[in-house]
């Protein structure tokens, strides 16, 4: 059986912390059990450190960090409505800078519906004003907050509550490309992680924090009950997403793309759709159709990445 | 902390942290760590979604901070050498 | 220093005045102008504040509300389509409580499309906790931006404000306004230090999760505290005349009202020419008189309820909310309530048509009828077509 992070882990040597050892996160906040959004948000917080301003959007991320007066992070939050992550991530910036305190990093940290969706226009003017910010999408591909409504980045064939046959409805495109959409917008840098490759993000959430201008982070964030799977498969399901290709990984830094997980013996994407329920109405040939989606955007971004380098 | 609308800052900020919340009352099942097979790698800390993994100093063995552990199994299921078992809390 | 301006600009010299630290700007007729000063002024130096251009005026309050968190002093300004696309924000803005001052140039909203002035879009936004002030020339709406900071910023207030300006009638209209020296200002208005403010090494979390437990008692403390700001008014607007020289009569302005039988009570640029026409009524031995509602949030119900002595009381509406009668109608009578007088809803002067001073003249011949005839109608419609339009 595929083990989930355990294995890559293993390679290192015993007894030693091979991340930050610093918890900038609180036990006791209300995710469910095996939510993959609090495990990016304590390895992102790991990887950025103390001095990190963050502000939030409707959506689990609102839910999470606990029910006033308690708070599960140990840095500065600031809620807002749900279109609005790029714009307030703006203002925070630029009062930052109007009191003198350019050292601190601003991430706004967003779903996926707020983000490729509702928040969409928001962030396109943060990366237009150029702002000095971390945006950060953990993406459950769903609007899972509300009970698993479809999202612009649900992916093709998936079970929601608004694509119950799966989502031949409409929503016919699968995610929308967002990284890319971002790229072209302007955005200095910008990369795909994943919660099973805790190394790797920390390693890019670092990188972008070197950076000045806007950054883009895009984290698989499984939800177990949206993905209708066993919260312990939380890990190992996000690792098969990016084993399988459905969820490369890599990055968009100084005009090129590159791969940052070279993904070798890829995995058939069934390996990854059967452990979730929201894909189990999907018929062998829906399941060799995702195989396609997936074979030929890996294509397309070896060929974006072949071209990028010219 | 707040008895009436009179004591309530006078704008809506947090002021305790959220591990007085006793989120382990949620678990059904319960991690334990054979100590004998744990060779120390720190996954389960690593991948805690509940930083209920708890290691004090590097080589330390891992222990497991009840309170609050919503007993997810994602140490048990990602732990290389087997070491964490989900048992059943009794009802 | 005297100074011919458009409200637009004196608006926008009034932020400058208030030493704003981040601006957010998003285009809308008619109150375009403002942010195009502001820009000009940043860029020659004159203004020291972080600007930014957004993608949409909710952006634009969104980034305001952010940056208040962090202890700047804010600014922007808007009007018609882009207050209404702001509304959740705006509720937002006053519910964790940011005292963020606003310039609305007020204007229809469609459709059909007509940029041109009255009261909807800022009347529809009257239940969203913010303060609004309603200016009837270029003079005061220089310094009631001023006023608006000293309120808002207030520790016992900290909630938002709407400064209103007629559009076109005052936003692109050039009057003589009175700039106020820098220092006189700063005198007046110290700067912005919120506490609790966003503190790195203190962090905490603002506008989370609260439950039922708690939500009322919130919303209590905005309740009493918006009840609060009403003496916060009173007290700028003398602070403010002791300091420059003049002041507006808080929240309510009486004009000649003391031994008046009938009142109208009217909001914005209209009031200047309803006080023209009580001077000519006025010699025509009338006795007539004006409240001009300067402050309709917080409401001056106690001022109102003052006004119960006349006999008949017209509140002209310049917007409709289509219920039973305008919302400024609606609140007046039922601060007047248990009062045995008479009062009567005019509706005019929408979409941009002048309230002239025949129109006004109408208004109180009509009052002063209605003082020997009795009530004719509850609503009219003044200024309509085929001259009825009345129920």
């Amino acid at each position: 059986m595929a083990r989930g992070g355990g294995e890559l882990i293993r390679e290192h040597m015993s007894g030693k912390f091979i991340i930050p050892r610093e918890e900038l996160m609180h036990p006791g906040h209300s995710a469910c059990p095996g939510c993959g959004e609090p495990i990016a948000m304590r390895l992102l917080l790991k990887a950025l450190g103390p001095r990190t301003v963050m502000n939030v959007p409707a959506g689990c991320c609102a839910v999470i960090p606990g029910v006033w007066p308690r708070y599960s992070l140990k840095i500065p939050l600031i809620d807002h409505a749900f279109e609005c992550t790029g714009a307030t991530s703006s203002g925070i910036r630029a009062a930052l800078d109007a009191k003198g305190m350019n050292d601190i990093t601003v991430v706004g940290w967003a779903g996926d519906g707020g983000t490729v969706d509702i928040g969409l226009q928001s962030l396109s003017g943060a990366i237009d004003r150029g702002t000095d910010f971390l945006y950060v999408m953990y993406d459950n591909e769903a609007y899972m907050n509300t009970g698993s409504q479809c999202s612009g980045s649900t992916p093709w064939g998936a079970w929601t509550t608004t694509t119950p046959g799966g989502n031949e409805i409409s929503h016919r495109t699968g995610k929308k490309r967002i990284l890319e959409m971002l790229v072209e917008n302007g955005i200095s840098y910008a990369a795909t992680v994943n919660i099973a490759f805790p190394e790797d993000l920390i390693k890019r959430a670092q990188i972008a924090q070197s950076i000045r201008g806007p950054k883009f982070l895009h984290i698989l964030s499984p939800c177990p009950s949206g993905w209708k799977m066993d919260p312990s498969k939380t890990v190992e399901v996000a690792k098969l997403a990016t084993q399988t290709g459905m969820f490369p990984l890599y990055e968009y830094r100084d005009s090129q793309y590159q791969f940052t997980e070279e993904i070798k013996d890829r995995k058939p994407v069934e390996e990854y759709l059967r452990l979730q329920r929201r894909f189990r109405h999907l018929s062998p040939t829906q399941i060799s159709e995702i195989q396609n989606l997936v074979d030929n955007r890996l294509r397309e971004l070896d060929a974006r990445m072949e071209a990028s380098r010219k | 902390m707040y008895e009436t609308y009179r004591d309530l800052p006078p704008i809506q900020i947090t002021t305790e942290s959220t591990k007085g919340n006793q989120t382990g009352t949620w678990r059904t099942f319960r991690p334990v760590i054979d100590l004998d097979k744990c060779d120390r790698c720190y996954t389960c800390w690593i991948f805690c979604p509940d930083v209920s993994i708890i290691v004090e100093e590097e080589g330390d063995y891992p222990s497991i901070d009840l309170i609050h552990c919503k007993g997810c199994g994602i140490c048990a299921n990602d732990c290389g050498p087997g070491a964490i078992t989900m048992e059943r809390e009794p009802l | 220093m005297i100074d011919a301006l458009t409200a637009n600009q004196a608006a926008a010299i009034a932020a400058k005045l208030a030493r704003i630290e981040v601006a957010a700007v998003y285009p809308i007729t008619p109150q375009t102008t403002i942010s195009e000063m502001m820009a000009e002024m940043v860029s020659r130096g004159e203004l020291d504040a972080r600007f930014m251009l957004m993608e949409s005026e909710h952006s634009a309050m969104s980034a305001l509300i952010g940056a208040s968190y962090v202890g700047a002093r804010t600014f922007t300004a808007t009007s018609s389509h882009g207050l209404a696309l702001m509304h959740e924000v705006l509720m937002w803005a006053s519910g964790v409580r940011r005292p963020i001052v606003m310039p609305v140039a007020a204007r229809t909203i469609g459709g059909p499309w007509n940029i041109w002035g009255e009261h909807m879009d800022v009347i529809t936004e009257r239940d969203v906790g913010w303060m609004q002030f309603y200016c009837e020339n270029n003079q005061e709406v220089l310094d009631t931006v001023l006023m608006a900071y000293k309120v808002s910023e207030d520790p016992s207030v900290m909630l938002p404000a709407m400064v209103v300006i007629d559009g076109f009638i005052l936003t692109h209209t050039v009057d003589a306004v009175s700039v106020p020296e820098q220092h006189l200002v700063d005198e007046y208005l110290p700067s912005f230090n919120p506490d609790p403010v966003l503190n790195i090494d203190d962090p905490r979390r603002f506008g989370g999760l609260i439950m039922p437990d708690w939500w009322t008692e919130f919303r209590y403390r905005i309740a009493l505290d918006m009840e609060g700001a009403k003496k916060r008014i009173q007290e700028a607007d003398a602070e403010f005349g002791k300091i420059f020289g003049r002041n507006y009569g808080g929240l309510v302005e009486n004009y000649r009202t003391d031994d008046a039988d009938v009142v109208l009570v009217i909001a914005g640029s209209a009031a200047g020419t309803a006080k023209e026409v009580v001077d000519h009524l006025r010699d025509e031995g009338l006795r007539v008189g004006v409240a001009r509602m300067r402050v309709f949030r917080p409401f001056p119900s106690e001022e109102i309820a003052e006004l119960n002595s006349k006999d008949v009381i017209g509140v002209f509406d310049r917007s409709y909310t289509f219920g039973d009668g305008g919302a400024m109608f609606n609140e007046v009578r039922s601060a007047m309530h248990g009062s045995d007088n008479i009062i009567k809803n005019y509706v005019g002067g929408l979409g941009g048509r002048d309230v002239t001073a025949a129109h006004i003249e109408w208004i109180f011949r009509n009052m002063l009828d209605i003082l020997d005839n009795g009530l004719d109608r509850k609503i009219e419609w003044v200024g309509l077509r085929d001259g009825s339009g009345r129920w």
